[in-house]
């Protein structure tokens, strides 16, 4: 990047840039403000931006009116039980594919791929029968078992992209000098998987969390997550866009900052270890 | 000590035979290169000797021992990759203390071979570092570093220095030669390097297409090559080939000269032809000249002399020095 | 780098992957078979019975089947098109020197984080509501009359919303793959005497090419699923104008319990989704080769 910008080119990408970050921002930021006004404010008109009485009753009421403990903590053991069980299952295999390729094993990625093709709703049906008929139904077991499987071809794809880039050559090394499969997973394949195997379960606690198709149709009261409990505020009950607000900008947040962290993994992970 | 023995060492990758059987000894102590162009099949017969590829049939035998079922880390040799496949994770020290801790020596006798070892590649002064922080040069050294602490029976040495510029080559070069003749271990080197093989090798092993071309000492195999693959192959610049009725008038198919081996005269001389290409390195001169009878020849003068590009120039073959080579190459002696 | 006892290792260590995969995949999908011959509600499970391709008779005969199929494709195309095109214009803004860029590009990709359900409602009520929505007082502050969003345009409201959850994730790849471009290319380029344009045309978009295909498969399988944006804001109305082929099944399946019916639907978006994907992995089997 050699090129010379003039400081007032520099000023005015930076002004097109900031407005246009503003404004894909702004429905965030208006949620998080609006989750700080008495209902009455939220819908005052003209709107007031930032000089309101600010208050955190919506929160407590929030809290108060629904439990919403209870659905958070749903939304992380769901996500996180989903993730670590699918990284338990994929590890194993993205290893293998990775550092032992057999002539079948590119086919048996892209048939893996193939199955995120697959519309849900191709299997609601049944899915929702069985669960129904084994009790499954709004049970966090239930959901954590649907997540592990329609996560588990991204996860190993992911793994097997990072894995990838460990150098069989390292293995071989680590073989020749006496090292049995053991110590080969120890003391070598671990400490340079590690970053490549964090960054799977960020992304793919982040996607669990906002998975919403899974955890509208087989959660109800119980064991809903925060999709679908903020999906019951759709149902009208007077002014409630505060509280709205509120419930929404806790169910956002931890996952913003996590998801703020894993930009660079997110391309990576996303897109199959395709773009870098 | 460390010699090894491969009998009728067939390797097959599905319907791909990479390696017809073979037959190779490699004497203890001895400093063995396997050269040829890439895909010859050279790095595998080296993975086949460390265990890293089952050989589809036959045995080897490492230090008089039927080795050809053993884990790698049960033959007693040690390899140096390409890539020199450094544990990134640890530091210099910990990298070659790795095979020592998997054989469960006691901490005092790692810490002593490891100093022994950075002291001979001289590392002293890197050990705490991390494998990222050294130069490729540095690197070479603690890969060789991890693989002499082990005191193998023989060293395998994939490529090693391909990975480093000309400069740092030649010195690693050297620094090899003289650690095989510190050691008097046996080495097995792979590359495509000719140069190298011509400069470490006690024996050279050149491979075609998974088959051994010839097996000899460098300068047999630069004096009498077996056929034209490997006469062509040693020896830089490249051997000339002329065919046709002047190689008919010798008895062959084809015959080789060697650069060194044709003389340029402005007066007199065999083949007339002009210049298209003077090299002048200073201690040598190399010549490419169209000749009229004989097609582009690579001549190589020593010292200056005093040619241009478009000179009509004599060129003729020393008559003492010429390979002859039959219809499928084989040389005739 | 194999020998016979780590292939057969290797065999044992991705067999469960696969085998779940395989369930996952074969026994619901061939119990959707099964069910869609079958007249079989839930509400009258005694009814239940074979009855062939009657389900699909009905289900291709029904005027909202052919909507849902034309509103799937409608809302793939028109948000692919929108975060294509409206991705390559920030990725190329955002690749430009500025002050504070890691901060812009933080906003920019915010909205890939909310989850679908969030930000459909607070599109609906605090945007799009026109009463109380931002967007009616913008339109009444320029003194127009206010527009009922999810009313008279309920499917290009779901589009801006999906494309508004979307065009983040859009950006960040492709501004990634910009940012990998060889600046000396560009600089050859432009030696050779070639313009803004033209450098765009045959340097920058060729280049993107790969990360333009990554983002249209990614994309793609979700976007053939939208479901949760459309039950928060409009629960696919009004009548079926906003109605996909998801939210038509789970309609059927859920809302009606006709398990046959929604069976027979199931199994044509997994037709349709088929088709799509048949030219999609042709796409990426071709660009992770390179």
């Amino acid at each position: 990047m050699a090129r010379r910008v003039t400081v007032t080119q520099k000023l005015g990408f930076t002004a097109l840039a900031w407005g246009v970050g503003m404004l894909l921002f702004f429905p965030i930021l208006w949620t998080v403000l609006t989750s700080f006004k008495t209902e009455a404010e939220a819908v005052a008109s003209p709107p007031s931006f930032l000089f309101f009485d600010w208050t955190l009753e919506n929160y407590t009421e929030v809290q108060h009116r629904s439990n919403y403990v209870r659905h958070f903590l749903n939304s992380v053991v769901i996500s996180l039980g989903s993730t670590v069980i699918g990284l338990i299952i994929a590890v194993p295999a993205a290893w293998a594919m990775a550092f032992q390729p057999a002539k079948r094993t590119k086919d048996l990625l892209m048939w893996m791929l193939s199955t995120k093709m697959m519309p849900p709703v191709g299997v609601l049906v049944p899915i929702y029968l069985i669960f129904r008929d084994l009790e499954l139904l709004d049970t966090r077991l239930g959901l954590t078992v649907v997540l592990t499987l329609i996560d588990l071809p991204i996860i190993v794809w992911m793994l097997y992209t990072y894995f990838k880039e460990i150098p069989g050559e390292i293995l071989e090394a680590a073989r020749m000098d006496g090292a049995g499969l053991w110590a080969e997973i120890v003391h070598v394949l671990t400490p340079m998987a590690v970053p490549g195997i964090a960054s799977t379960l960020l992304l793919n606690v982040i996607l669990a969390w906002n998975e919403a198709f899974w955890t509208l149709n087989l959660t109800a009261a119980k064991a809903a997550p925060l999709t679908a409990f903020i999906a019951s505020y759709s149902s009208p009950e007077g002014l409630f866009y505060a509280k709205l607000s509120a419930a929404s900008t806790m169910a956002i947040a931890p996952i913003l900052i996590l998801g703020w962290f894993s930009q660079k993994q997110l391309v990576r992970g996303l897109t199959f270890g395709a773009v870098k | 000590m460390g010699s090894i023995v491969l009998r009728q060492v067939e390797k097959v990758f599905g319907d791909v035979t990479v390696i017809p059987p073979i037959d190779l000894e490699i004497a203890d102590g001895e400093f063995a290169v396997f050269v040829g162009p890439s895909g010859c099949g050279k790095s595998t017969l080296l993975r086949l000797i460390a265990g890293l590829e089952d050989a589809t049939a036959g045995t080897i035998s490492i230090d008089g021992r039927d080795a050809t079922d053993l884990a790698p880390a049960k033959r007693g040799l040690s390899m140096v990759f390409q890539s020199y496949a450094l544990y990134p994770h640890m530091s210099v020290r910990s990298n070659i203390a790795f095979p020592l801790k998997m054989a469960g020596l006691a901490q005092a006798d790692i810490d002593a071979k490891v100093k022994a070892a950075a002291e001979t590649l001289n590392l002293g002064d890197y050990l705490d570092r991390k494998p990222k922080q050294l130069s490729g040069g540095q690197r070479q050294r603690v890969a060789i570093g991890r693989a002499i602490v082990r005191e193998p029976s023989a060293f395998l040495f994939d490529e090693p220095l391909s990975n480093l510029d000309a400069a740092l080559r030649v010195q690693m070069r050297l620094e090899i030669s003289q650690l095989h003749q510190k050691l008097k271990t046996t080495m097995v080197y792979v590359t495509h390097d000719q140069v190298e093989a011509m400069t470490m090798a006690d024996k050279i092993v050149v491979l075609n297409k998974g088959r051994i071309e010839q097996v000899g000492s460098p300068l047999e195999l630069y004096r009498r090559p077996a056929n034209r693959f490997v006469a062509g192959f040693i020896g830089s610049p490249k051997m000339n080939f002329v065919g046709g009725a002047i190689a008919a008038a010798h008895g062959a198919a084809t015959i080789g000269i060697r650069p060194e081996n044709l003389a340029v005269s402005r007066d007199a001389g065999d083949w007339l032809g002009t210049i298209v290409v003077a090299e002048h390195l200073g201690s040598d001169t190399f010549l490419h000249i169209a000749t009229d009878a004989a097609g582009t020849l690579t001549i190589r003068v020593s010292g200056e002399v005093p040619v241009h590009h478009g000179d009509r120039v004599f060129v003729t073959p020393d008559a003492s020095a010429l390979h002859r080579f039959d219809d499928k190459g084989i040389a005739i002696r | 780098m194999s020998t016979q006892h780590s292939r057969a290792a290797a065999r044992l260590l991705v067999a469960p992957s696969v085998v779940l995969l395989f369930l996952w995949m074969i026994v619901p999908l061939a119990l959707t078979v099964w069910f869609s011959f079958e007249r079989f509600n839930l509400l009258m499970p005694a009814t239940r019975e074979w009855i062939g391709l009657t389900n699909y008779r009905f289900f291709l005969t029904d005027p909202a089947f052919f909507a849902a199929i034309l509103n799937t494709l409608l809302i793939v195309v028109g948000v692919l098109a929108i975060t294509i095109v409206g991705g390559i214009l920030l990725a190329l803004l955002l690749d430009r020197p500025m002050f504070g860029q890691g901060i812009v590009r933080l906003l920019v990709i915010a909205p890939f984080f909310v989850m679908p359900t969030v930000s459909a409602l607070v599109w609906k009520n605090m945007f799009m509501n026109p009463v109380n929505g931002l967007l009616a007082w913008l339109q009444k502050a320029v003194g127009m009359a206010p527009h009922d969003w999810l009313a008279t345009t309920p499917l290009f409201a779901v589009i801006v919303i999906v494309a508004w959850q979307w065009l983040p994730f859009a950006t960040l790849i492709l501004l990634t793959a910009l940012q990998s471009l060889d600046e000396e290319q560009r600089e050859a380029a432009e030696l050779d005497g070639a313009g803004a344009i033209a450098r765009f045309r045959f340097i920058v978009l060729p280049h993107l090419s790969r990360a333009i295909t990554v983002v249209i498969l990614i994309q793609t399988i979700f976007l053939l699923s939208v479901f949760a944006e459309i039950l928060v804001t409009t629960n696919g109305g009004p009548g079926t104008d906003s109605t996909n082929i998801a939210f038509l099944v789970y309609a059927q399946a859920l809302l009606q319990f006709d398990v046959g019916g929604a069976s027979a639907g199931g199994i044509v978006a997994v037709v349709l989704a088929n088709i799509v994907a048949f030219f999609l992995m042709r796409m990426i089997g071709r660009t992770l080769e390179g």
